[in-house]
């Protein structure tokens, strides 16, 4: 054994080092809900400082496998905590560079062959040092075309996983049913990823709680009317089909936006400070999804 | 005889985490790095083969390894260099380039003398690998 290692090791003093928490405390203010999102990060978080620890005190053991999948339905935060997830991997130092560089299959997949190889190489080269992130991940594999060329994009994958597991994190992401589909049907990739975590949907109180963060940001004001409109809004929004979450909200607010901007400048009279920061129950009532659809 | 061409030259060969940290530097400054590779080591050969398309958006020098470590896979007797190009100018210009990859046996080159009108003489250089045709030298 090497003398030289250090008898015990101050776990919580590795975590104020790295500026961990900055991170989590961040994640926690910037993200509404999530619960058991948040749960495993700080989970993921805490076995990654164990594992410095260990390693620190020449404990033996592979490296932790880092790989993830991400799942979920559209706008519940899965690309938000990639960005963390990348920040907090750089400051424990298991990736160098905690860039991260988002595609999809059309990033990955040639158009005709001998296409596909050099594309995906391209992009794992750019990624390597950080974070990739595969949205709607699933589409990678087509089982209807067996001469689809996403399974070579998945083998070099594959390949670049497992042999550069220093220089690379790969996160997929999607919705729960179809990546599970995914993983049943491509068992090398589902064996290489150890951590699943599932974003549930956002419920009623938590979609206000992320319009009024939204709004906030933006330098916006609902007056009294209009929020009660933003709630039944949103109670009504989230019925109707293709709801994806925080982002219909943000597209919601973008057309009050859009409205209110509008409605003042039909009124020709200059416009106070106030009114410019205020939307009000007219700019949201204008919804399509009040005339039941 | 040893080839000396491009940045470091005249210093015993690069090792692979001095290479990494050469690329990291070029990377560093917003270089593109390029691999390119030649097996014509005549010192006014100045172009060599490109391994692939220089590298741009690299953030981190493995992608850079992973290409030199495929081109000394391909050709092992080659000499292989590393380009930086910087093209924040607008055009493209090279900032460094060293050689990461030589052949074992080099065996140098010989002086040609051609006579031609009035008893002067051209001089050539040549080297003995290129006796032999492209791809089988080393």
């Amino acid at each position: 054994m090497n003398d030289q290692a250090p008898a015990t090791v101050d776990l919580q003093a590795l975590l104020r080092e790295a500026n961990v928490l900055d991170v989590l405390e961040a994640l926690d203010q910037e993200l509404v809900g999530l619960a058991p999102v948040k749960q495993r990060i700080r989970d993921i978080a805490a076995y990654l400082v164990v594992s410095k620890a260990r390693a620190t005190l020449g404990l033996t053991g592979a490296p932790p496998s880092l790989h993830m999948s991400f799942t979920g339905n559209p706008g519940t935060g899965k690309t938000t905590v990639a960005l963390r997830m990348a920040e907090i991997l750089h400051r424990l130092s298991y990736v160098r560079k905690g860039h991260l560089v988002s595609v999809t299959r059309d990033d990955l997949v040639g158009q005709y062959i001998g296409h596909t190889a050099p594309k995906t190489k391209e992009v794992l080269k750019r990624a390597l040092g950080g974070v990739l992130f595969i949205d709607e991940a699933y589409y990678l594999y087509r089982p209807e075309n067996e001469r689809d060329y996403g399974q070579e994009a998945i083998e070099i994958l594959l390949q670049v996983m497992e042999n550069q597991r220093d220089d690379l994190v790969v996160i997929l992401a999607g919705y729960k049913d179809r990546m599970d589909t995914f993983f049943r049907s491509n068992p090398g990739m589902a064996s290489r990823i150890a951590h699943h975590i599932d974003f549930p949907d956002y419920g009623e109180g938590e979609l206000n709680a992320i319009a009024a963060l939204m709004l906030d940001k933006l330098d916006y004001r609902l007056d009294a009317g209009a929020e009660a409109a933003l709630h039944e809004y949103i109670a009504l929004r989230r019925m109707q089909p293709n709801f994806a979450n925080a982002r219909s909200i943000r597209n919601a607010l973008d057309r009050a936006r859009l409205r209110q901007a509008t409605r003042l400048f039909a009124a020709v009279a200059p416009v106070t400070r106030e009114a410019l920061q205020t939307i009000s129950a007219a700019d949201i009532r204008a919804s399509r999804v009040f005339q039941g659809g | 005889m040893r080839v000396t061409q491009g940045t470091f030259s005249f210093l015993p060969d690069l090792t692979d985490v001095e290479i990494r940290a050469q690329i990291e530097y070029a990377l560093k400054n917003g270089w593109a790095v390029a691999v390119e590779y030649t097996d014509e080591p005549h010192p006014r050969n100045v172009y060599w083969e490109m391994w692939g398309m220089p590298m741009f958006d690299l953030q981190d020098a493995a992608g850079a390894m992973m290409e030199v470590n495929a081109c000394r896979q391909a050709f092992p007797d080659h000499y292989i260099k590393i380009n930086a190009f910087d093209s924040t100018q607008g055009w493209e210009s090279t900032r460094l380039s060293f050689i990461v990859n030589r052949p074992g046996n080099e065996p140098g080159f010989r002086v040609v003398r051609q006579e031609t009108a009035g008893r002067n003489i051209r001089y050539a250089v040549e080297s003995y690998a290129v006796d032999r045709p492209e791809g089988s030298r080393y």
